[in-house]
């Protein structure tokens, strides 16, 4: 039996063909409409994500299974002080598959060592968040046509954003990715990002702190939120922030067949007159999430599906 | 000067770091070990100026010390039998570290789960990093 903590947990063939099967999803979705027939699949959200949480109910539910679970720590028995050991060896009992948010780094992984059904880790705090992941390779290979050869510009918090980090060391293992980091000083890529994962594997990137100066150069422009409360003063955030702030003028430095993804939700960062350009990718994006996760479930499960 | 008696059959640590010998007693569970143990504090030492060693009189396949490498691979660990020193023992990186140090991430699910062994994973030998298995939470020895 197999879970799914992070995207390193596939080798690149085995996501491959987790993206194959998506892509086949994505152009056949009658083929699956009852693969998962009889199967439940129990959401455990230890804190909201309505948008992380849906996806993967409609996921189970475009499969012909059915759903059950609980969306925030109020309403589990968490709330009267059961363990996350506990409540798998119960959910087990109930569900053949789980998919389980917590803010405690680690839960989705105590979870698994207890279970008796696969696991998934649908976000634990700012550690993994590998649905995601496997969400922005899919859909960057969709639109693409493939995952290596890129120069991907990621933008915004590159601090703190676990999105930005999980993807890096997902493309990594794809040969001719180049990455552009445009941020400001005070949200830069940690050092061991910079200096364990780019530098120690010779992946060629280049730091930027404006976006408009480094536009033209990317293949995929990958937005995230800058937040006010990460900078140290009012003063810097107001003198930086529009510079991540992507504007239909600054989309018309880009290059006609880039790509412009966001994990979502956006709050300012992305321009809404951006929202009707083809090259803005980020509500496919969510589409995208659906077949990956009905991909995930159908592989975790072992369920195959001819023809 | 203080005489303690040699030991027929266990180990001797020498060249402990002064000062660590009381760690080094709890860390290998010593006080739960039915055996004769002489902690010896801050002995005189040309190459450390002061140091601690530990004897223990066991049965030598009654103690695991794979931890000691964890806690400091300079420490000369010397095995008896029958009364005289059969061999030294060559100190490594431990690949796992259980419940020895805790992890101080406050968001780790090790803070909060009741009952969970707290474990670290040696990620970079060269380096000698550990990281927590749950939150890979980098360890950092000051924190202890």
């Amino acid at each position: 039996m197999r879970h799914l903590m992070s995207p390193l947990d596939f080798s690149v063939d085995e996501l491959d063909r987790l993206l194959d099967l998506a892509d086949d999803i994505g152009q056949n979705p009658q083929k699956y409409a009852h693969a998962c027939s009889g199967k439940k699949l129990a959401t455990c959200f230890y804190e909201p994500s309505t948008r992380t949480r849906l996806s993967f109910e409609a996921a189970m539910l475009n499969l012909g299974g059915s759903v059950l679970g609980f969306s925030s720590a109020d309403s589990s028995s968490a709330a009267k002080g059961e363990s996350v050991s506990d409540t798998i060896r119960v959910i087990s009992c109930y569900a053949d598959i789980c998919a389980m948010r917590h803010p405690k780094e680690g839960a989705p992984l105590v979870a698994s060592q207890k279970s008796l059904i696969p696991v998934i880790n649908a976000g634990d705090g700012g550690h993994q968040h590998p649905t995601q992941t496997l969400t922005d390779l899919l859909t960057i290979r969709s639109l693409k046509g493939h995952l290596g050869d890129l120069t991907i510009g990621l933008c915004g918090d590159l601090k703190f954003g676990r999105t930005v980090h999980s993807l890096i060391n997902a493309l990594i293992r794809y040969p001719g990715i180049r990455f552009v980091l445009i941020s400001p000083e005070e949200l830069r890529i940690p050092s061991y990002i910079r200096e364990d994962v780019l530098t120690a594997n010779n992946i060629p990137f280049t730091e930027a702190e404006r976006l408009e100066d480094v536009m033209p150069d990317l293949d995929i422009l990958y937005m995230t939120r800058v937040q006010k409360e990460r900078f140290f003063n009012e003063e810097d955030y107001v003198r930086l922030k529009d510079f991540y702030i992507l504007t239909k003028a600054k989309m018309d430095l880009a290059r006609r067949d880039m790509l412009v993804l966001h994990p979502l939700p956006r709050v300012n960062e992305i321009s809404v007159e951006v929202d009707d350009d083809p090259r803005a990718a980020y509500f496919r994006q969510a589409q995208y999430g659906v077949y990956v996760r009905m991909a995930l479930i159908l592989t975790l499960l072992e369920i195959e599906v001819s023809g | 000067m203080i005489n303690i008696s040699g030991i027929h059959e266990g180990f001797v640590l020498d060249h402990i770091q002064a000062g660590m010998s009381l760690r080094i007693y709890h860390d290998l569970k010593l006080d739960q070990l039915d055996c004769t143990v002489a902690i010896i504090k801050n002995a005189r030492s040309s190459k450390m100026g002061k140091k601690d060693i530990l004897k223990v009189e066991c049965p030598i396949e009654s103690l695991d010390l794979t931890i000691l490498g964890f806690i400091d691979h300079n420490i000369t660990v010397n095995v008896i039998k029958d009364d005289t020193v059969v061999s030294k023992m060559e100190l490594h990186l431990p690949k796992q570290v259980k419940n020895v140090i805790t992890c101080k991430n406050p968001r780790c699910i090790t803070s909060i789960e009741q009952g969970l062994d707290q474990i670290f994973l040696l990620t970079d030998e060269k380096r000698q990093i550990y990281r927590c298995k749950y939150c890979e939470e980098k360890y950092r020895s000051s924190a202890r």
